[in-house]
């Protein structure tokens, strides 16, 4: 899939968590919506954006909470 | 009570009891009875004409009198209510003679054609008339008489005799009472009263073509033209509508196989005898000469179709997706199903993806709809559903409707929530657009908060700003019924200043002051329910939109209970089970995610066979990867992607990347011609099984005639699996939704069986609730506690600029529905022949726009050409228009932003230019260039083998 509509998606569902005080949460819970909504293929091609090129056009919340959870999305 | 009888005035309700006599029979009924009513409960007719139980008792033909003991004169039945120990006589020498005198000047105006009368047969006059033994008329037609008067035939679809009125106001009451709309009116006094549509006729008039005047006509005076052609029916099949959410109960009043008409059940739980200008007359489409119903396959697009046998199309389209899948990989294949396909083919078609083509690569249309819906109440309330039945809003004080249009979309519901605000409730509208609640006959919108199109969240932080900061909150319901800490934190995040209503007005384009007061009312009002559409859900913002509807609900303790709650209103006739069947790439039936092994494991011993843990694509994600060369074939059953879709041109990209695409429907629609494989499908005339409504009612499909394509179309799903070598082994609908049954908690109790006892039933429906669950979250909610999210406001992306100043929203009209496949194949076409662009006075002005004007629309996705209507209807600086004919393009504007949480398109902001021009966009050439090609490839099929 087009890597730039994957970042602006990954990025919309940043923004939602953003709003929760608790950073760590909100990670997980980015984490976890793109676990339980998103092909495997479009998981690994986010993960490999943010490992190889290191997601440089995603907010830093989304690149810090793909980076975290690596193991759970792909 | 036997419903099918007519016992000349409403039901009514009460805990008293009154005990009477009628002919000397004892009846019981409810105080507040009509004498008529007791009196037909007793099993005693009285004659009547003015008075039928859908309509307030009227009194004026003054055939129903009655005697009653020490009471002086003849009342009439139907206005006199019941009293303890009354004894009432309905026969007599007198009443007779009285009701022969009045019978007899009714006829002397009435012409004596009733061998030939459309009527005959189903006449109240002519029954009347046996039933008080006419026997001559003495005045004859010398005098002055109606019986030249002119008759109305301007409605398509039934028409009006004025000489065989007898004033008797049914269809005046109906079009008030039961429609709402006031449009015909008892003009004149005396001999000269007559009813009168308008100032010329019925088309020039407000009328909506709803029935229910016709419904209530006890004559020929209006009668459908379809009666008149073929005569009256000779057996009757209730079935369910396949319009819209709101999902009307109907009689299909048959003649063999021949559809004579469709009269609205008065058993019907979600109509209750009353109906639309769509379920009611548009259903000619089933029987259009556009219908294919020969298969056909083709190796590319740009090669006539070639007519097919069933045999070699199933096994064509069988050996593409096994080549395709050797080729690309297991993951290259998907399908996409409709809100239009019954429960059962909805059903099957995701076993089929799931078990057969190995992947959870399946979509529905209700992706582009209501997929936040499902999302947003899943999360805050632990169901996707809406909470309450449609007569819930009989028990409102507050109705809040936001970004939906009922008297267009769900005109019987509408009807129905408009008798409700004529009875006093308040009514709050949250609308970029002056939709018609906001100011119509006898109904105004208390507040009408016109907002921006993309400033939803913005406005629902501001509405829970003042119930939080002004002390609005139910804490008792919080505490008992929600999480508190998740209360705690939304709360905290809408009592900050920046989402206050005067720092957020600016955004919203609505003053502080008025959604302060609308705020307070839905608060403090009494029982406060919000309604909302597509203008909630088609934002990038819609999931965090319906949380924020749920979070206010709760706040407020509106939920739980008649007369409040959440309710979606669902665009098609079966977004609600389309969803309830597991047709969302990550879900199974009953919105059990594929990874849940559980539930998975279920699903695996039932059909026999492993089933992937991964979600699978979504429509968007399917046509992303098509264009990027994974994605290769595509079944998609009932549902047309390249009109209906947004970004239009991005679409038909897609569908031209792809090796294969099947299409599974009545007609060639858009998306069938860039399909190599076309399945005739059956109309819902033609099917046995289920849809479920908006308000979770599932009711029963029953098929009135053969498929004229041969099979329905769970059969030919059966087919494709099992040339895919997994026979599926049902005989009929109903094994279909014993299997879903057997699988879906929220489903156990449900079969065929049941529908045939109950009519309908809502879910869920299981050994808890056999009869179904009307109101849901009594006690608890599905989830246990309520959880409240923060809505944080988030600007969409789709900016308005020097270049592009204005914002388009689309929307849908009356007489049309969906992309009007069925409905452009039907007479309403009178009423809307072409989609049109709505501008603003103002906006029309600046760039020299006058009404009718050819006008291009441009956006950043594409460019069209609409005619203008320059209307007030819209704020400046928005611009509206519908989708409902291809050939305007509307879809080609709308962008492929969409919701951050499951990619339900923007439809309803795009900002755009408008300009004057004199000739189609370039698309729009293309595209009639491109049909026209399509169209005779497909009726002018070849009949000899060219596909290997």
């Amino acid at each position: 899939m087009n890597i730039e509509q994957l970042i602006k998606m990954a990025n919309q569902i940043g923004e939602f968590f953003f709003a929760y005080p608790d950073a760590e949460q909100a990670k997980l819970d980015i984490v976890s919506h793109i676990k339980r909504f998103w092909a495997l293929s479009m998981r690994k091609q986010i993960v490999e954006y943010v490992t190889e090129e290191q997601g440089t056009a995603l907010q830093p919340l989304v690149v810090d909470a793909i980076k975290e959870n690596v193991a759970v999305l792909a | 009570m036997d419903t099918q009888k007519d016992y000349g005035t409403p039901a009514i309700k009460s805990d008293k009891q009154v005990t009477l006599q009628i002919d000397g029979a004892q009846v019981t009924v409810p105080a507040g009875s009509s004498i008529m009513h007791a009196a037909m409960v007793a099993g005693i007719s009285v004659p009547k004409l003015c008075a039928t139980d859908s309509l307030d008792p009227f009194g004026s033909c003054r055939l129903c009198l009655v005697e009653i003991d020490g009471r002086r004169g003849y009342p009439a039945s139907c206005t006199t209510p019941v009293d303890e120990g009354l004894k009432v006589h309905t026969q007599s020498a007198k009443l007779a003679d009285i009701r022969r005198g009045v019978m007899e000047l009714y006829i002397s105006d009435h012409p004596l054609d009733c061998l030939t009368c459309s009527a005959n047969g189903d006449c109240e006059l002519q029954d009347m008339a046996g039933a008080v033994g006419l026997r001559e008329v003495r005045y004859g037609y010398e005098g002055e008489n109606h019986l030249k008067a002119e008759k109305d035939t301007s409605n398509p679809y039934f028409t009006f005799d004025p000489s065989k009125c007898i004033v008797c106001s049914r269809c005046v009451r109906a079009c008030e009472e039961t429609q709402g709309t006031f449009a015909l009116t008892i003009q004149g006094r005396g001999f000269e009263s007559k009813v009168a549509a308008g100032i010329t006729d019925f088309m020039d008039s407000e009328c909506v073509s709803c029935g229910a005047c016709v419904q209530a006509c006890p004559t020929a005076t209006l009668m459908e033209k379809s009666v008149i052609q073929h005569g009256q029916p000779e057996h009757s099949v209730t079935t369910t509508c396949a319009y819209c959410g709101v999902g009307c109960s109907f009689n299909a009043e048959m003649k063999g196989e021949e559809l004579v008409r469709m009269v609205p059940n008065k058993d019907g739980g979600a109509n209750h005898g009353h109906s639309c200008v769509k379920g009611r007359f548009a259903w000619g489409y089933a029987t259009h000469k556009d219908r294919i119903t020969t298969p056909m396959i083709r190796k590319n697009i740009t090669d006539p179709w070639q007519e097919a046998s069933w045999e070699e199309a199933i096994g064509y389209a069988a050996s593409e997706i096994t080549r395709i899948q050797g080729k690309y990989g297991r993951e290259s294949v998907g399908a996409i199903t409709s809100s239009r396909c019954t429960n059962e083919e909805v059903y099957v078609i995701q076993k089929l993806v799931r078990a057969v083509f190995g992947s959870n690569n399946v979509d529905t249309c209700a992706r582009v709809c209501h997929s936040p819906t499902g999302y947003g109440l899943k999360q805050t309330l632990g169901e996707s559903a809406g909470t309450q039945t449609f007569d819930s809003v009989m028990k409102s004080d507050v109705i809040m409707v936001i970004g939906a249009n009922p008297t267009d979309g769900h005109p019987v519901f509408g009807s129905q929530m408009k008798r409700r605000l004529r009875e006093g409730a308040k009514l709050i509208v949250a609308d970029p657009r002056a939709i018609d609640l906001v100011s119509s006959p006898h109904v105004k919108a208390n507040h009408h908060l016109k907002l921006r199109p993309g400033t939803n969240v913005a406005l629902i932080s501001a509405l829970a700003h003042v119930v939080v900061t002004e002390g609005l909150v139910k804490e008792d319901f919080v505490k008992a019924r929600c999480e508190w800490d998740s209360f705690v934190l939304w709360r905290d995040f809408v009592a900050k200043p920046e989402n206050s209503p005067e720092v957020l007005q600016e955004d919203i384009g609505v003053k502080a002051e008025d959604i302060r007061a609308a705020a307070r009312l839905f608060a403090t009002g009494g029982n406060a329910a919000i309604y909302y559409g597509l203008g909630v859900t088609e934002h990038s913002q819609g999931s965090t939109m319906v949380m924020g509807i749920a979070n206010l609900a709760m706040a407020t303790g509106n939920i739980g209970r008649e007369g409040v709650g959440v309710n979606p209103l669902r665009g098609q006739n079966n977004v609600q089970g389309s969803c309830d069947m597991g047709s969302m790439p990550h879900e199974f039936t009953g919105y059990r995610h594929v990874s849940d092994d559980a539930a998975r494991a279920l699903f695996e011993t039932a059909w026999g066979r492993p089933l992937s843990k991964e979600p699978g694509l979504r429509i968007p994600n399917m046509l992303d990867a098509a264009i990027e060369g994974g994605f290769k074939a595509l079944y998609c059953n009932g549902e047309d992607i390249a009109q209906s879709d947004p970004n239009t041109q991005h679409v038909t990209h897609a569908l031209e990347s792809m090796e294969c695409v099947i299409v599974q429907d009545l007609f060639l629609n858009e998306t069938a011609m860039y399909a190599h494989v076309f399945l005739p499908g059956a109309s819902f005339l033609e099917k046995t099984g289920t849809f479920t409504n908006a308000e979770r009612r599932i009711s029963p499909v029953r098929r009135v005639m053969s498929p004229k394509n041969g099979f329905e179309d769970w059969e030919i799903t059966a087919k494709l699996s099992a040339a895919l070598g997994y026979p599926m082994h049902y005989n009929s609908a109903s094994d279909i939704l014993d299997e879903i049954a057997a699988l879906t908690p929220t489903f156990k109790g449900v079969s065929f069986k049941k529908l045939d006892e109950l009519g309908s039933v809502q879910w869920p429906c299981n050994d808890d609730h056999p009869e179904g669950t009307p109101t849901m979250h009594i006690d608890e909610f599905v989830r246990g506690k309520g959880k409240f999210f923060i809505t944080q406001y988030v600007p969409t992306t789709e900016k308005v600029n020097a270049k592009y100043p204005l914002i388009l929203t689309t929307g849908r009209i009356l007489s049309q529905y969906n992309v009007g496949a069925q409905t452009r194949r039907t007479d309403n076409v009178a009423w809307h022949p072409e989609d049109q662009v709505e501008i603003h006075p103002h906006d029309a002005e600046d760039r020299g726009i006058k009404e009718g004007d050819w006008v291009g629309i441009n956006s950043r996705a594409g460019e069209t050409v609409l005619r203008a209507k320059i209307t007030e209807r819209v704020q400046p600086g928005v611009i509206y228009t519908t989708f409902h004919h291809p050939e305007s393009g509307a879809n080609v504007i709308t962008t492929d932003n969409s919701d951050w949480a499951t990619n339900c398109p923007e439809f309803k902001v795009t900002a755009v230019q408008v300009t004057r021009v004199s000739q189609l966009s370039g698309w729009q050439k293309n595209y009639q260039e491109f049909s026209e090609e399509q169209i005779s490839f497909a009726y002018n099929p070849l009949h000899e083998a060219r596909v290997e």
